[in-house]
This record gives C-alpha cells, sequence and structure tokens, in this order.
C-alpha cells in the first residue's frame, strides 16, 4: 500500500529552487489539496514574479502569469469570468505581495473577492540575490542592509495578516510554517479550508506560509529552519487571524 | 513491512529528512553523486524503517516514495 506519492496536482518534474527551500513543501501541499478537493480541472493558478514565477511549469492545472504583485487583480478577473466553475488560487512571496502588490492584496482582501493566496513569506527577496523586503526582520542582515536592517532609517516589517485581519471583508486568514513535520501537517489543513471557503463561496481566503530561504539566509537547510524557529516565529506569530464564519457562529 | 524509495537524480542533498527521520536511518550517500552532482539521500536499514512518511512529508522535492 502506498502511504505517500507525489500528488497528481504536481508535475513530475525537478523543481528548479534551491536545495531545501521550503516552497516545494508548499507547492506540494497545494497540489495535494487540489487532488484531494477533486478539482484539478477547473482550478486555474495565478504565477507571480519571484522565486515562483515557474511555478506553472509544476502545477497539473491551467497556470497565468501575472505581471508583478498583480496576481489577486488578475485571479478577480479569471474567477469573475465564471465564478461557478473556476477555482482560482495565486501563489505569490513577500516581495510580491507585500511590496509591489500591496494594493491589489488590500483591495481584494477589502472586496471579500471569492479567491484563494498562498503568500510564501521568507523575509528576502530570494530571485534577485537577497535584498531587503517588506518583511525582513529589524536587524537582519541582506545585501542591501549589510548592518542589519535600520528600523529607523527603513521602517519596520509589515505583519500582513494582522495588518488584513482589521478590514471587514476578509473571510479567512491563518499564518502557519513548514518548518517541522506537525507544523507541515497544520499548514496543509489550512490550505484545505483556503480552497474550501472558496468552494463554499465564503469569500477572500488568504494563508501566509513562513518559509526558508538558506541561499540567501546564508545557512544551511537545517540553520534555516531553526532560524525560522527562533527569529521569525517571534516576529510572526503562528495562527487564524480572521474566521468571519466561525465567528458568525460564536455570536 | 515498509518501504522508501527516492528517486534519486532529483535529489539535491539537502539533507532535510535524515533530521527528521524518528529511527536515523536516512544518510547522504557520500560515495555517490548523481545527476545534478548532489550527494544523493539513502536508506542504510530498511528494515527498521516503520513508513512513518515524515521523510516523504519534509522533502522539499518530492522524490520520496512510501509504501507500508
Amino acid at each position: 500500500m502506498v502511504v505517500f506519492d507525489k500528488p497528481h496536482a504536481l508535475i513530475d518534474v525537478p523543481l528548479h529552487y534551491c536545495p531545501g527551500c521550503t516552497h516545494g513543501i508548499v507547492h506540494r501541499l497545494v497540489a495535494e489539496v487540489i487532488d484531494e478537493l477533486g478539482i484539478e480541472g477547473r482550478t486555474i493558478g495565478i504565477a507571480p514574479v519571484g522565486c515562483s514565477v515557474m511555478a506553472y511549469n509544476y502545477f497539473n492545472c491551467d497556470m497565468i502569469e501575472a505581471a508583478h504583485g498583480r496576481a489577486p487583480a488578475v485571479a478577480t478577473g479569471v474567477k469573475r469570468s465564471d465564478p461557478e466553475n473556476h477555482v482560482v488560487f495565486t501563489y505569490q512571496g513577500d516581495g510580491d505581495l507585500a511590496s509591489i502588490g500591496m494594493a491589489e492584496t488590500v483591495h481584494a482582501a477589502a472586496r471579500n473577492e471569492n479567491i484563494t493566496i498562498i503568500f510564501i513569506n521568507n523575509a528576502i527577496y530570494g530571485m534577485t540575490g537577497g535584498q531587503m523586503a517588506p518583511t525582513s526582520l529589524p536587524g537582519q542582515v541582506t545585501q542591501t542592509s549589510p548592518y542589519g536592517r535600520d528600523p529607523k532609517l527603513c521602517g519596520y516589517p509589515i505583519k500582513v495578516c494582522e495588518m488584513l485581519s482589521e478590514l471587514e471583508g476578509p473571510e479567512y486568514l491563518e499564518r502557519v510554517t513548514v518548518n517541522s513535520v506537525p507544523h507541515i501537517r497544520a499548514a496543509k489543513k489550512a490550505i484545505k479550508k483556503a480552497f474550501q471557503n472558496q468552494l463554499d463561496g465564503k469569500g477572500f481566503s488568504l494563508i501566509e506560509v513562513i518559509s526558508s530561504c538558506p541561499t540567501n539566509w546564508g545557512m544551511t537547510p537545517q540553520a534555516a529552519l531553526q532560524w525560522i524557529e527562533d527569529k521569525m516565529l517571534p516576529y510572526y506569530p503562528l495562527g487564524v487571524y480572521k474566521d468571519r464564519s466561525a465567528q458568525k457562529e460564536a455570536e | 513491512m515498509a518501504k522508501v524509495t527516492f528517486k534519486t537524480d532529483n535529489c539535491k542533498g539537502c539533507g532535510l529528512c535524515i533530521d527528521v527521520c524518528p529511527k536515523k536511518i536516512l544518510r547522504l550517500a557520500n560515495d555517490k553523486i548523481n545527476k545534478k552532482g548532489h550527494h544523493p539521500a539513502e536508506i542504510f536499514d530498511q528494515d527498521a524503517c516503520i513508513g512513518c512518511a515524515s521523510c516523504a512529508i519534509m522533502c522539499p522535492d518530492c522524490i520520496i516514495k512510501v509504501e507500508r
């Protein structure tokens, strides 16, 4: 009996990501959820600009490449063209979603657009070579902050889930991580809920996944996972930041 | 009887599977080099495997198949 194998929604090609990059884990979780919900044929993914720009080569469903940061806007159009059939998700990094695409993200959330967003937060610009991102931690050394990020000069990191949770619009916001097996299981549950919300017509769901970037953090894959635990999770606490349906039921 | 198989050519040798294995029966094959130029992960004590699939869940490149 096969206990574990590559999901059908993930194409059987080698991923281009660096060794130990957790993008591959999140790709697999999304693919597993697509398999389990049986929606491969009607799912349309929107790829971002960033390391995951080539996500369209890996998912076994239709994919569209959006301009930098504009994935939620493209997803809105695709979803509204056939709201009954299309299942639309975007897969975006922090440079894409939290920097250049912040306006699209906030307004899609404010409109409670019925889409699913998978947001990879690794606190750095990966593809361009490790520059400071809006989510880089105070004191974090990057290519453009060689003495560590100085909040007086560069401001403080943006906590996307907390920020969006103040809006009336969004249905579901949760922050998860993938630095250990139990966390990966929890992350899959969250991603599944985000897709299920869309199928149920509940609206905007965003799952923020705290990820590692061993190459640009300058660490081994193992040390990077530990750095998530020690440095990132205290600043970006895990948890559900908004679940409107559960709130309504409680009231 | 649990069985773990690796798609060795796609392994990038990150070693994340090795750390999460509860039985500590995985290692990087220092005497082998795959097509990508990495030392691939391998299992050296198949009989001790309990088929928990922790390695497969952790693998970023989805190269591990677990059967039980």
